[in-house]
């Protein structure tokens, strides 16, 4: 069965590409999303089987790299934390697929999105199996190519294939360091097979490496290595520039790719790496300091955004920050659960938000928008719903509330309870970020959906709910968005009276509820902690309650005044203008000195050309050079044989 | 069945027989004679692949390090004889030599001028090259290593581009300086151990550490000019850029490989302790190559340009993994040679592709090709995430390996060199987007057609190689492992006694 789950995608991703333009388009949707939703039920089997009845698995299925004592197979491991992504990245996977035969429907290259939605959920899933590092950078990679080539899947947009090459190569900075993080397990220990690895830490906690200059403990260089190959994937502070621009991809793409199941992939390596990052304070505090960062910044400028899909971008690179929060202070499973949570109420965001853009016309700039709620009410519900899981409503003192509530607000009371030197910071950058958050996501439905229409006759005319296939999905996520949370919150966070269930359900796919005392600290937080979640998801609808639908003339007048903050907000605090300038420009620039200065004028200059010039001292004899000696230096090469092989014969 | 006797003879002189047998005809008289010729030359480099793969890999002992299919025929006198054998490190290039001349030939149908003379210097290429790689005796090796020079050399002067023969002046004055250098080292060589076998010269004979030193020094002058290395790499943009297709498909495919064998066949064997002392030279070098080449490649205006760079580069990695002389280090450095001959191969078939139809390689003469090219598109996106090394591709495999050996030895060297990872997604997807995306602006595009049926079947094996390779490639790593195993123990002695006087 797994082996059906890790396959059936790359089937229908073979089907639908090479069969192109033998197979409708219509047929590939048919096949493709079929298959689809065999996998998803598989997984759904898969994750009762595993999750409840304490089934784990490895699957050899053959060798790929054997060279020394490197011994990598395909292989496939099945075991909670797997099982939980098969259920996120199939269930939204499947999901997108149906949603996309809507969406997609005026497409004439459907055979070719299809078969790419394929091979992404094959990748992905090629990642999640994996039980060693290498297959795991196989789908890692493979994640990327298909990000790269979904983004760009509109060829004739510039920036759409700009966007894809920045994906690209903004992700294989990360895969650099995740590349060398590699070869450092390798090189110390003559294994990257993951069962092996958690064996011998041990080992490694004793052994010091000299990387560079640097002089530190293997665990931690290891650890922050890999990191920065997550911090690529999941878009975080330094590497995000790419997610923004990814958005120039189909707004189906953003939702499975950028939203629930990709980006999540660093998540998902520091968790299932976590028996290395568990020994490496310096490693997990690295992890808090860069996740806190990146959940305050990316709320701070999704504050500002016009471009709906583009807040809900800012919106994910945000959220991904409370989960590296998460791990970083040694709440595995809770950071876990965020991503499960996630998947749902942001695809669901990002799949409303498309149906939005389907309305009005391909429309994603929300000052041309505005009243919608009456035009297409059903999307509208569902975006509420996804709205309210996002910013976290619930009961508070309960874990009874929708998804984000539950998941979230673990996040914020286990990063409290924690003792790292940054727990602090962390902690107030996760709260002001939970206000950014709620005033952002209203924002974004006030200007949607509230208020007078913004856009034209012509526009609000031909606005329409869009059809079941896509709402169908729709509902789906919204169920999940609804009861994720409060459904899962014994599994994933535990509590005194549950520690058995934790540890029925995880089966060593992360420390034990014993071994993990945050979980249990997290419960002991006081109560100022535990509302303030709360009152900042009150306090950031109410601002943009107040700003956008009682004074809609307010943001325009305080974007005026303060003018500067609003553009450094607005250009993203200039990250994309910084690295232009600090590599791009220079790569370019240092790649035509070379060219020029090293190969022509230095090399040539002084190698071939400057001895022909030597030679005659004319140009005359460049030119007869050039113009037919062409036997004579064949004739010169047969010479020098002839003559070695006389010297040989006479000397002997 | 199972074995042909001599069969490195023959795949060394049948190519040679049907070369001469050629010379004999006339062909070039009209259209239909051409492709009779074509298609005999065909057959016979498919047969050579054929009797490659069925009697030489398959029946080949991959459990020891010993040669086999040895043939010791006395020769010159003195010692000198014709001496041929392969083992794991050496017989995947004659496979790949065979392999790749089909799809050299098949993509030459553009050639009408001098066809006559256009295939028998391909096919004495092909006998000089499997020579090359099956010589066990100096001689032998140096007649081969330059008579293949003397046709590649031709092949771009005759039918290569514009600037034909300014590109085979270079090719001439550096391979020249490197041969003269390596043959003042073989006589040396001679002089002092008194034979010119290969095996014995690796096995039983010590040179002095001085001697080693020099001796080195003139290997690797004309190694390092064959692979190219930076600096002695600004040839290769110019050859390759005039060369006919099947030209640069051979000379990325074959000849620039036979520097890494040179390496793995001399220097580290006969020269162990310079190869030790010289190592972070190499490193340096081959650092440079990755980086500098990428960047250059970035800029290029000329799309064979470009690739050509990018195996400068690629290259690096190969020098880089054979003076980690670790056992991943070397495996992935011939694992890179393998596949870079597969990929740079398939790459130079692709604007072979677009050359014939549009006679430009200028990067800015092209854009949207995938409105009018869709498989062209999809070709071209295979080999391009190939060349950037994407895990299931062949790429990938030699190129981690190579780092993981670089990662123990040294990891400045090792974190350099995977900058590559950045800079050759940068340069391969920067080409592809201005080539293959967009819309079509220019005119004469507009009814550009997509691959034939010919192309499409040039491809689709190459294809199926780079993925297979990609995801299981036992069949090359299991062929060199005991060679290689074999040559760094030797490697490892030789070095641990050289040290040993000094450890007392």
């Amino acid at each position: 069965m797994y082996t059906a789950i890790l396959f059936l995608p790359l089937i229908g991703a073979l089907i639908a590409g090479l069969g192109r333009n033998q197979l409708k388009p219509r047929q590939a949707e048919i096949i493709t999303t079929s298959l689809l939703i065999i996998t998803a039920i598989l997984s759904w089997i898969a994750f009762f089987e595993v999750g409840f009845s304490g089934h784990t698995d490895r699957i050899n299925l053959l060798t790929w790299v054997q060279s020394g004592d490197l011994d990598v197979s395909w292989a496939i491991r099945v075991d909670t934390l797997t099982v939980i992504m098969f259920v996120v990245v199939n269930t939204v996977s499947a999901l997108v697929h149906l949603y996309s035969i809507g969406y997609m429907s005026h497409d004439p290259d459907r055979q070719r999105f299809f078969a790419y939605l394929s091979l992404f959920t094959f990748a992905m899933l090629m990642l999640v199996t994996s039980n060693n590092l290498m297959q795991l950078f196989f789908g890692w990679e493979g994640v990327g190519l298909a990000s790269y080539l979904l983004i760009g899947f509109w060829y004739k947009k510039a920036s759409a294939t700009d966007a894809a090459i920045k994906a690209f190569v903004v992700n294989r900075v990360g895969d650099f360091g995740f590349a060398l993080g590699i070869f450092a397990i390798f090189a110390l220990l003559g294994t990257i097979e993951f069962d092996q690895i958690a064996a011998r830490v041990g080992e490694l906690e004793a052994m010091s490496l000299s990387f560079l200059w640097i002089e530190a403990d293997a665990l931690s260089i290891i650890c922050i290595l890999l990191f920065i190959g997550a911090m690529g994937k999941s878009a975080q502070f330094l590497l995000h520039t790419w997610l923004p621009d990814a958005m120039e991809g189909p707004t189906p793409v953003s939702a499975l790719i950028h939203a629930a199941t990709m980006v999540t992939a660093g998540v998902f390596l520091v968790a299932r790496m976590n028996f290395l990052f568990e020994s490496s304070e310096t490693a997990l505090v690295f992890i808090t300091f860069i996740g806190a960062i990146t959940a305050f910044f990316a709320a701070s400028v999704g504050l500002v955004q016009n471009d709906i899909k583009r807040v809900i971008a800012y919106s994910t690179c945000s959220q991904l920050g409370y989960m590296f929060v998460a791990l970083g202070v040694g709440a595995y499973s809770v950071a876990v659960f965020h991503l499960f949570t996630h998947a749902f109420f942001k695809a669901l965001l990002f799949l409303g938000a498309g149906s939005v853009i389907h309305a009005v016309s391909n429309e994603q700039d929300m000052r041309y928008m505005g009243g919608l709620r009456k035009v297409i009410p059903k999307t509208y519900v569902m975006m509420m719903i996804g709205t309210l899981a996002i910013t976290g409503l619930g009961i508070p003192l309960t874990h009874t509330g929708l998804a984000g509530f539950v998941s979230k607000d673990a996040i914020i009371e286990a990063t409290y309870a924690s003792s790292t030197s940054v727990s602090e910071m962390a902690f107030f950058m996760l709260v002001l970020g939970a206000f950014m958050t709620s005033f952002y996501s209203w924002r974004l439905i006030f200007l949607t959906f509230h208020g007078k229409p913004r856009a034209s006759h012509e526009v609000m005319d031909h606005a329409h709910e869009s059809p079941n296939v896509m709402l169908i999905p729709l509902y789906i996520l919204g169920f999940g968005a609804l009861f994720a949370g409060y459904l899962g919150y014994t599994y994933f966070v535990g509590g005194t009276n549950y520690a058995a269930y934790f540890d029925g359900f995880w089966n060593s796919a992360l420390p034990a509820y014993a071994d993990t005392p945050i979980l249990a600290a997290l419960k002991k937080v006081p109560t100022w902690v535990k509302i303030s979640p709360f009152v900042m998801m009150l306090a950031g609808f109410l601002l943009a309650y107040y700003m956008y639908i009682m004074r809609p003339h307010l943001p325009a007048k305080i974007a005026e005044e303060q003018e500067g903050i609003y553009k450094f907000l607005l250009n993203k605090w200039y990250f994309d203008e910084l690295y232009n300038f600090l590599f791009v420009k220079p790569a370019f620039w240092l790649g035509k000195f070379l060219w020029k200065r090293g190969d022509e004028k230095t090399i040539d200059g002084f190698g071939p050309n400057g001895f022909a010039k030597a030679v005659s001292r004319s140009a005359d004899f460049m030119s007869k050079i050039q113009s037919g000696f062409l036997y004579h230096y064949a004739f010169a090469m047969l010479i020098g044989v002839a003559l070695l092989a006389t010297w040989f014969m006479t000397s002997s | 069945m199972n074995n042909i006797p001599h069969v490195l003879s023959f795949l060394i002189f049948i190519p040679l027989c049907v070369a001469l047998v050629i010379s004999l005809g006339t062909w070039d008289k009209d259209e239909a004679a051409r492709n009779n010729l074509r298609y005999i030359t065909l057959l016979t480099t498919v047969v050579l692949c054929v009797i490659s793969v069925l009697f030489l890999w398959l029946p080949f002992d991959k459990g020891t390090t010993d040669y086999q299919f040895v043939e010791n025929i006395e020769w010159l006198g003195g010692g000198i004889n014709y001496h041929v054998g392969v083992d794991g490190i050496s017989i995947l290039f004659i496979v790949l030599t065979t392999a790749l001349m089909p799809f050299a030939i098949w993509g030459s149908a553009a050639i009408t001028d001098r066809v006559k003379h256009y295939m028998i210097a391909f096919l004495v290429l092909e006998s000089m090259m499997i020579g090359v790689f099956s010589s066990l005796d100096l001689v032998l090796f140096y007649l081969f290593f330059e008579g293949s020079l003397i046709p590649m050399f031709l092949i771009i002067g005759i039918w290569g581009g514009k600037n034909r023969v300014y590109a085979s002046y270079k090719f001439f004055l550096y391979t020249l300086l490197g041969s003269v250098l390596m043959l003042v080292a073989m006589m040396a060589m001679y002089i002092d151990a008194g034979t010119t076998s290969i095996p014995d010269l690796a096995q039983n004979h010590y040179f002095g550490t001085d001697m080693q030193t020099w001796l080195w020094i003139a290997f690797f002058a004309s190694f390092a000019v064959k692979m190219p290395m930076w600096p002695v790499h600004t040839w290769l943009p110019d050859a390759h850029v005039q060369a006919p297709t099947a030209g640069s498909v051979i000379l990325a495919g074959i000849l620039l490989k036979m520097g890494g064998y040179g390496f793995l066949r001399f220097s580290l064997p006969m020269f162990p302790e310079a190869s030790a002392e010289f190592a972070p030279i190499v490193y340096g070098l081959s650092i440079i190559a990755i980086i500098y080449t990428s960047l250059v490649a970035l800029v290029q205006e000329d799309i064979k340009k470009l690739v050509a760079y990018s195996s400068v580069a690629h290259m690096g990695f190969v020098t880089l993994g054979i003076f980690t002389a670790t056992k991943q280090g070397v495996e992935g450095a011939i694992f890179q040679m393998i596949s870079h001959g597969i990929i740079s191969g398939a790459l130079f078939l692709c604007i072979g592709v677009l050359y014939d139809r549009m006679h430009t390689r200028e990067i800015s003469a092209y854009q949207g090709l995938v409105n009018r090219m869709p498989t062209f598109a999809i070709i071209f996106m295979i080999f391009t995430m190939a060349n950037v090394g994407l895990p299931g591709t062949s790429g990938f495999v030699g190129e981690f390996l190579t780092l993981m050996g670089a990662f123990k030895a040294n990891t400045w060297v090792a974190t350099l060199a995977t900058t590559s990872v950045v800079l050759s997604a940068a340069y391969a997807l920067w080409l592809y987007r201005r080539v293959v995306f967009g819309t079509i602006i220019h005119d004469n595009l507009t009814n550009i057609l997509d691959c034939n049926k010919r192309e499409i079947a040039i491809f689709v094996p190459l294809i199926i190689l780079t993925i297979l390779f990609g995801v299981y490639p036992a069949p090359i790593l299991d062929t060199i492992s005991a060679s290689v195993d074999g040559l760094l123990t030797n490697y490892q002695a030789a070095l641990s006694t050289a040290q040993a006087p000094v450890l007392k």
